[in-house]
C-alpha cells in the first residue's frame, strides 16, 4: 500500500489557476464592452492583438525553456496580462504598440524571472510603464468618449488608424483628436492636470463638455463597470477584500483632506475614485496574486501604499495618472509587507 | 609567459571587472546610450586603470599599509585629472557628451579594486598588463552594452563618433534602419539595466556550455564486462 506524500501547503483552494483566469475574465467583461462603446472598435482590435501576441510569446518561452507549451496556454494567466494590458492603452494607439507591450510583459517580466507565480513585478503594469515611458505620446493619447465626437469612427477607419496611423480619407489620430473646433479632447484627468497647474480653480477646470456627469463623460461608466466586475470577484472569493478596500481608502482619504483644505485647488474624491484606471487598478490589477503582499493585514498596508501613491503621482507627479507606477513601486515593497506582517502561528504570542 | 595568458583570460572574461564583478556599474549604466560615449569613457578607463596599476605597483613597498587607500585614491584622481584635462584639451565634444562622468571614474571601484587586489602586491610590468586587460575587458562591455542600446533606441551605429574620433568619423554614421518614434526606454536607464542583464544572462550561458561540453567525455566511460556469464 502507499501513501501519497503531498509538500505544502495542505490548505488549499478549491480552485485551478485556469478556473480563476476564467473567473477574471467573467468579471472584465462589463467594463470592456462599456470601453468599447465609448472608445470605439479599437478596444476589440487592441484585444485580439494583444491575446494573439501573449499566446505566442507565451508559447515561444515555454519552447525555449523546455516546458510543454499547452500547459501555459491552459492556464491563460498570460491571455489574462494581455487583456489587462489591452485595455489600459488607448484604443486607437498603433498596432506595434501593443505588441511590444505584450511581448515584453510576457517574455522579459514573466518568463525571464521563471514564469508563472515567480514574477515579482505585475507583468500588465511593468508592460504599460514600458510604453509609457518609451512612447508618451502615442500612450497619452486617448480618443474623445465617441458622444462627444462630431463624427464616430467605422470600423474600416479604425484598423486602417491602428494598423497604418491614417484613415481611408488621410487623416490621422491627431487630426481626429482635434476635431473640427480645435479643442483637444485630453482625458479627464490629463484636462484637470494641465488645467490646475496653470492656476486654475476646479470650477473652471471642469467647465467643459467632458466633465458633465459627476466624474467625466464615459470614464465614470467604465469605473462603475470594473468596480461591479470587482465586487463580483470578492463575491466569489477569487480576490480578499482588503486590497480593493486599501487602495480605496489610500487615494480617498488624502482626496478628502484635500477637498476639506483646498476644495478649489485639489481634485475631489469623487474625481479621484471613479476616473483613470482607480476601479480597474483596485480590483484586477493590485490584486494579481502572485506580486501583492500574502497576509491579510499585509494585503490592507499593500493596498494602503498603492491608493496613497496613485494620489501622489495624480497631484504632485509628471503623470496624469500613477496606476502602474503605483503598483509597480507597491511591489518592490512587498517583501517588507511580508517581513512585517507575518501573521502569528497559532500557540505562539505575538511580536513581543 | 604562463601568466601572461592568465591575466588576459581573466581580464577580458573569466574575471571581467564589469560582467564578473559588477564594478563601476554608475558609469557603465550612466553613459552606453551611444557606442561613441561608452568607446570614448571606456578608453579614459582603460588609461588612467594602466597608469594607476603601474604607479600604485611600482610604489606599492614604500606605502604603509594602513594608509594604503588614500595613497591609492590620491594616484587614481591624479591619472583622472591628467585625462580629463587632454579630453578638455583634444575631445572638447565628447568631454561634453560625457561630463561629470570623467571626474566619476576616480570612484569607479573597478580601478581602486585593480589597485588593491593585483598592483599592490605584483610587479610593475604584471600589473600594467593587468591594468590593460581588465580596462579592455571594461571597455569591450561598455562599447557591446552602447551599440546594443543604439540600435535598439536610435536605430544607429556610431552616431557622434565625430567627437571622439575627429571630422574624418562622420562617416563611420550608420543608420540602420529609420524609426519615427525611438524606443526611449533602451536609451534612458532603465534599459541600461534590462540590456546589461541580459548581457550578464548571455555570458552565464556560454559559460554552462563550455561547462557541458568540458564535461562530456569524462562521462563517457565505459566499463569492461569482466564477470564471465
Amino acid at each position: 500500500m502507499t501513501f501519497k506524500i503531498a509538500a505544502s501547503p495542505h490548505t488549499h483552494q478549491r480552485r485551478t489557476t485556469r478556473q480563476i483566469m476564467r473567473l477574471v475574465y467573467l468579471a472584465l467583461i462589463p467594463g470592456v464592452i462599456l470601453q468599447s462603446v465609448f472608445f470605439g472598435w479599437g478596444v476589440w482590435f487592441q484585444l485580439i492583438l494583444a491575446l494573439a501576441t501573449a499566446w505566442l510569446a507565451e508559447g515561444l518561452c515555454m519552447r525555449l525553456r523546455g516546458r510543454p507549451m499547452w500547459s501555459a496556454w491552459r492556464d491563460h494567466t498570460a491571455m489574462v496580462t494581455a487583456v489587462l494590458l489591452a485595455i489600459s492603452i488607448p484604443a486607437l494607439a498603433p498596432w506595434w504598440i501593443i505588441v511590444i507591450g505584450t511581448a515584453f510583459a510576457v517574455i522579459v517580466v514573466k518568463h525571464v524571472y521563471g514564469g508563472v507565480g515567480q514574477n515579482l513585478f505585475n507583468p500588465a503594469m511593468a508592460g504599460y510603464v514600458v510604453l509609457l515611458v518609451s512612447f508618451p505620446v502615442q500612450m497619452t493619447s486617448w480618443p474623445a468618449p465617441t458622444m462627444l465626437t462630431e463624427h464616430s469612427i467605422s470600423v474600416v477607419d479604425t484598423i486602417n488608424l491602428i494598423v497604418s496611423g491614417y484613415t481611408s480619407a488621410g487623416y490621422n489620430l491627431e487630426q481626429l483628436r482635434t476635431g473640427i473646433d480645435g479643442l483637444t479632447m485630453a482625458t479627464p484627468l490629463d484636462s484637470l492636470r494641465t488645467d490646475l497647474g496653470s492656476q486654475m480653480t476646479l470650477a473652471e477646470a471642469t467647465d467643459k463638455p467632458i466633465f458633465t456627469d459627476f466624474a467625466g463623460v464615459g470614464w465614470q461608466w467604465i469605473n462603475l463597470a470594473y468596480l461591479l466586475g470587482g465586487l463580483v470577484l470578492i463575491k466569489l472569493r477569487v480576490i480578499s477584500w482588503h486590497i480593493p478596500a486599501g487602495v480605496l481608502l489610500g487615494l480617498g482619504l488624502p482626496a478628502l483632506l484635500g477637498a476639506a483644505f483646498a476644495p478649489d485647488q485639489q481634485i475631489g474624491p469623487v474625481l479621484h475614485l471613479f476616473s483613470g484606471a482607480t476601479m480597474l487598478g483596485a480590483f484586477f490589477i493590485a490584486t494579481d496574486p502572485v506580486t501583492a503582499a500574502t497576509s491579510n493585514r499585509g494585503r490592507l498596508w499593500f493596498g494602503l501604499l498603492i491608493g496613497a501613491l496613485v494620489y501622489i503621482i495624480r497631484t504632485w507627479g509628471g503623470y496624469p495618472d500613477g496606476v502602474a507606477f503605483a503598483v509597480l513601486l507597491g511591489n518592490m515593497m512587498v517583501p517588507v509587507i511580508d517581513k512585517y506582517t507575518r501573521p502569528v502561528v497559532y500557540g505562539h504570542r505575538g511580536h513581543p | 609567459m604562463n601568466e601572461y595568458k592568465e591575466l588576459t583570460w581573466q581580464g577580458l572574461w573569466a574575471n571581467n571587472p564589469a560582467l564578473v564583478q559588477l564594478l563601476g556599474l554608475c558609469p557603465l549604466l550612466a553613459v552606453t546610450s551611444t557606442v561613441t560615449n561608452a568607446l570614448g569613457l571606456g578608453l579614459a578607463t582603460l588609461l588612467v586603470l594602466v597608469g594607476s596599476n603601474i604607479t600604485v605597483s611600482l610604489v606599492r613597498d614604500w606605502v604603509p599599509k594602513e594608509i594604503r587607500i588614500p595613497v591609492f585614491v590620491m594616484v587614481i584622481a591624479t591619472f583622472v585629472t591628467v585625462i580629463q584635462l587632454l579630453m578638455n584639451a583634444y575631445v572638447y565634444g565628447l568631454y561634453q557628451s560625457l561630463g561629470i562622468f570623467i571626474p566619476l571614474i576616480v570612484t569607479n571601484c573597478a580601478i581602486i579594486g585593480r589597485a588593491e587586489a593585483y598592483a599592490s602586491k605584483n610587479p610593475w610590468r604584471r600589473s600594467a598588463f593587468d591594468g590593460l586587460m581588465m580596462g579592455i575587458g571594461f571597455s569591450a562591455v561598455l562599447v557591446v552594452l552602447g551599440g546594443v542600446r543604439e540600435i535598439i533606441g536610435n536605430g544607429s551605429l556610431f552616431d557622434g563618433a565625430e567627437l571622439l574620433l575627429g571630422d574624418w568619423a562622420a562617416g563611420l554614421r550608420v543608420e540602420l534602419f529609420a524609426v519615427d518614434y525611438p524606443l526611449l526606454l533602451a536609451i534612458l536607464p532603465p534599459g541600461a539595466f534590462i540590456a546589461m542583464g541580459f548581457i550578464i544572462a548571455l555570458k552565464n550561458l556560454i559559460d554552462h556550455y563550455r561547462e557541458q561540453r568540458a564535461k562530456q567525455p569524462a562521462k563517457q566511460v565505459t566499463r569492461a564486462r569482466v564477470t564471465a556469464q
